[in-house]
């Protein structure tokens, strides 16, 4: 696929250390655009494996409160598309390694213009793509132009993913499958442990890509009973709200913002490492 | 990227939208989250199946004769007629159904299809507040629990609406997220969906929405343009020369014109313009906005350069949401319908001289139609015919019209 496919190597990496990889989301822009950027620069050095980068949307439908409110936060200090590739080209000076997935909606997208698009990603250094709203039955829209172009395609599978479709998801997808381990939006509840491990047996039956897994994991604990079976755990609302609790009263960032969210990052690699 | 002209080419019927996938054109389609992918799916079978049920359809028309009061009456309004000096207009009054609006031809196919589907629980997104009445009505009428998603600031400004709910029984969930407006309260209702999935049932209230919503609302709402054709016939003995509706997600436009689009019909949508469509407060998406992807469905949308979606506004809440069904999207770049735009100050003219022209309160929502058949009549002959879709009545509008008009209540 990419020219290095930074997920097979990450994975393969992990797999030789014996260990689960953390991948931790957070939104492009979220407090501000500099902070945002270093918050990106940083997060490898603290424990994160691999880094999905939420590219902002107004009306993110598939998300809850928290990562609502960062979407917000990052469109009012004036994210964009552009600007989200443009941080990753910058992370890239100096990291060519943690696997970047961008996370987020289509219309961003559309706008934008795909092969635009698929292009620019591609040269910013991004290695793969998760669309909330575009499920199989939209392939032709981004799915099949990113792959062409040489991008991961990153499908979520969910509790209501039932046998005889798992097959057509698990198809056109590369890089990790991304188990959603309830039927819900982000931040809220997580699933019970015996349904996820359930889920992830079900899942490799299906497929020898990695498996990640995600949906209101918050603690370090829940990373380690995850990464037990699965391939990876993504942390997100819990990020996210540390970065809520220290922004000031006008919404700008306190000082001890970027290590306050590093130390729970550090804290949650620990798990993955156990 | 679609076309931003319309490009008229002639089509052999414009009644056969959607395509087996849910698409007009390059418009619909079913861009929603792997959780709903497989709920959408089981809609749209259940949904097919039922249109191939006789008494699935013997239910709808007990229901919509005895309890919604269908037909409604196609009425001449003489007076209008003579006051605007050209073509007959025609009002077709779902003003005059249960509920008093066409919302409710709507909630009750869809509330016998979740019937149908043994769905326990129903859930659904609302601006003005006329969704939601219908959708509590329909669910106090089979008795079931029903959750209306409404934005803060609508909340607001439709005060007597959200009591009307709440006096059906129906919980009103206020909805602060993003702008607090009809677009996050469909978000908020579709993240309800996604953490119900088992037993909850989701009435969308107009023509958009993942496939099979639009063709689904859409088929509901033709009963207004099916009795529109038998009632002309039987006043007129021939079809009309032009049909003008109110568009905002555009299901009574949609229910009024599809009957009629394989007819040599002219047929006009008009959006809200709000202060004007060459300013920021707006709701005309066809007019100022351009294709995009929001709610499960690609449409017309208002955005700005980076496909963020951008706030609607008009003096109707019910035409206040940044987008508009998919085949309204695509009869408008195929030129089969025109779409034109009316202002706040036009809309609150024309509802002044329904009020004193024809003894008729109507809502805010098709005082814009009027607003364009007062332009469109004086340039037709008095033997031609306009039917304009009267689709709601004004007792909801007498606070925000008192308003704009300097009236203390």
């Amino acid at each position: 696929m990419t020219k290095s496919d930074r997920l097979a190597e990450t994975f393969a990496r992990l797999n030789a250390e014996e260990r689960g990889a953390l991948a931790t989301f957070i939104t492009a822009g979220d407090p501000d655009l500099p902070t945002s950027a270093k918050l990106l620069q940083r997060l490898p050095g603290a424990g994160a494996d691999i880094i999905e980068l939420g590219m902002p949307f107004s009306d993110p439908m598939a998300d809850g409160p928290a990562i609502q409110a960062a979407n917000l936060r990052a469109l009012k200090q004036g994210a964009s598309l552009a600007k989200t590739l443009e941080m990753v080209s910058t992370f890239r000076t100096e990291d060519e390694v943690t696997p970047i997935i961008l996370m987020g909606y289509f219309n961003p997208i559309y706008q934008y213009g795909v092969s635009r698009f698929v292009n620019d990603a591609t040269q910013a250094g991004v290695d793969g793509l998760i669309l909330v709203d575009l499920p199989v039955e939209e392939d032709a829209e981004l799915c099949d132009p990113a792959r062409t172009g040489g991008l991961h395609w990153i499908r979520l599978v969910t509790p209501t993913t039932d046998e005889k479709r798992l097959s057509t998801v698990l198809r056109n997808s590369s890089g990790f499958v991304y188990h959603v381990s309830i039927a819900g939006i982000t931040g809220t509840r997580s699933g019970a442990a015996g349904s996820i491990d359930d889920a992830v047996t079900r899942l490799r039956r299906h497929t020898s890509l990695p498996i990640a897994v995600g949906f209101g994991i918050k603690t370090s604990e829940q990373v380690a009973a995850i990464t037990k079976t699965a391939d990876a755990a993504v942390v997100g609302s819990a990020i996210i709200n540390v970065i809520e609790a220290n922004l000031d009263d006008q919404g700008q960032a306190e000082p001890a913002l970027l290590d306050n969210v590093c130390t729970l990052v550090t804290a949650l690699a620990q798990g993955a490492r156990n | 990227m679609a076309p931003d002209t319309p490009t008229a080419e002639p089509l052999e019927s414009y009644r056969s939208g959607p395509d087996a996938h849910g698409h007009f054109g390059i418009f619909g389609g079913r861009f929603v989250a792997e959780t709903l992918m497989p709920l959408v799916l089981e809609l749209e079978a259940a949904y097919t199946d039922a249109c191939r049920s006789s008494e699935f359809q013997d239910e709808f028309d007990y229901y919509a004769e005895h309890y919604i009061g269908r037909p409604s009456p196609l009425y001449f309004a003489r007076s209008l007629t003579e006051t605007l000096g050209g073509a007959k207009i025609y009002f077709k009054r779902d003003e005059l159904n249960h509920t008093g609006a066409h919302k409710i031809n709507n909630t009750l196919g869809q509330i016998l299809l979740a019937r149908r589907m043994g769905k326990s629980r129903i859930i659904a997104e609302t601006g003005a507040g006329q969704h939601g009445v219908a959708t509590a009505t329909v669910c106090a009428l089979f008795d079931l629990p029903c959750v209306v998603y409404m934005g803060a600031t609508d909340i607001e400004r439709q005060a007597p609406n959200v009591f009307r709910m709440k006096l059906l029984g129906a919980e009103v969930i206020p909805v602060t997220s993003g702008t607090g407006t009809l677009k996050d309260a469909m978000n908020d209702a579709l993240r309800d969906w996604v953490a119900n999935v088992e037993d909850t049932f989701y009435i969308i209230g107009t023509v958009a929405g993942p496939h099979p919503y639009p063709a689904m609302v859409r088929d509901f709402q033709s009963i207004i343009g099916r009795e529109t054709r038998e009632q002309i016939q039987a006043a007129e003995g021939r079809l009309p020369d032009a049909l003008v509706a109110c568009i905002g997600g555009g299901s009574n436009a949609m229910g009024l014109f599809h009957p009629f689009l394989d007819d040599a019909v002219r047929i006009v949508g008009v959006e809200a313009g709000g202060l004007g469509v060459d300013t920021d407060k707006h709701a005309a998406s066809l007019t100022g906005g351009r294709p995009g992807v929001l709610h499960g469905n690609r449409t017309y949308l208002l955005q700005d350069t980076d496909g963020q979606i951008t706030d609607a506004h008009s003096i109707s809440a019910g035409l206040d949401y940044p987008g508009i069904g998919p085949e309204h999207s695509w009869l408008h770049e195929l030129g089969r319908v025109e779409y034109v735009s009316v202002t706040d100050a036009e809309a609150l003219e024309a509802f002044k001289l329904c009020c004193q022209a024809e003894g008729i309160i109507p809502a805010l929502e098709p005082a814009h139609a009027l607003a364009h058949v007062t332009k469109l009549a004086p340039q037709m002959s008095k033997d031609q015919i306009i039917v304009m879709n009267l689709c709601g009545r004004g007792d909801k509008d007498i606070f925000t019209v008192a308003q704009a008009l300097g009236v203390e209540l």
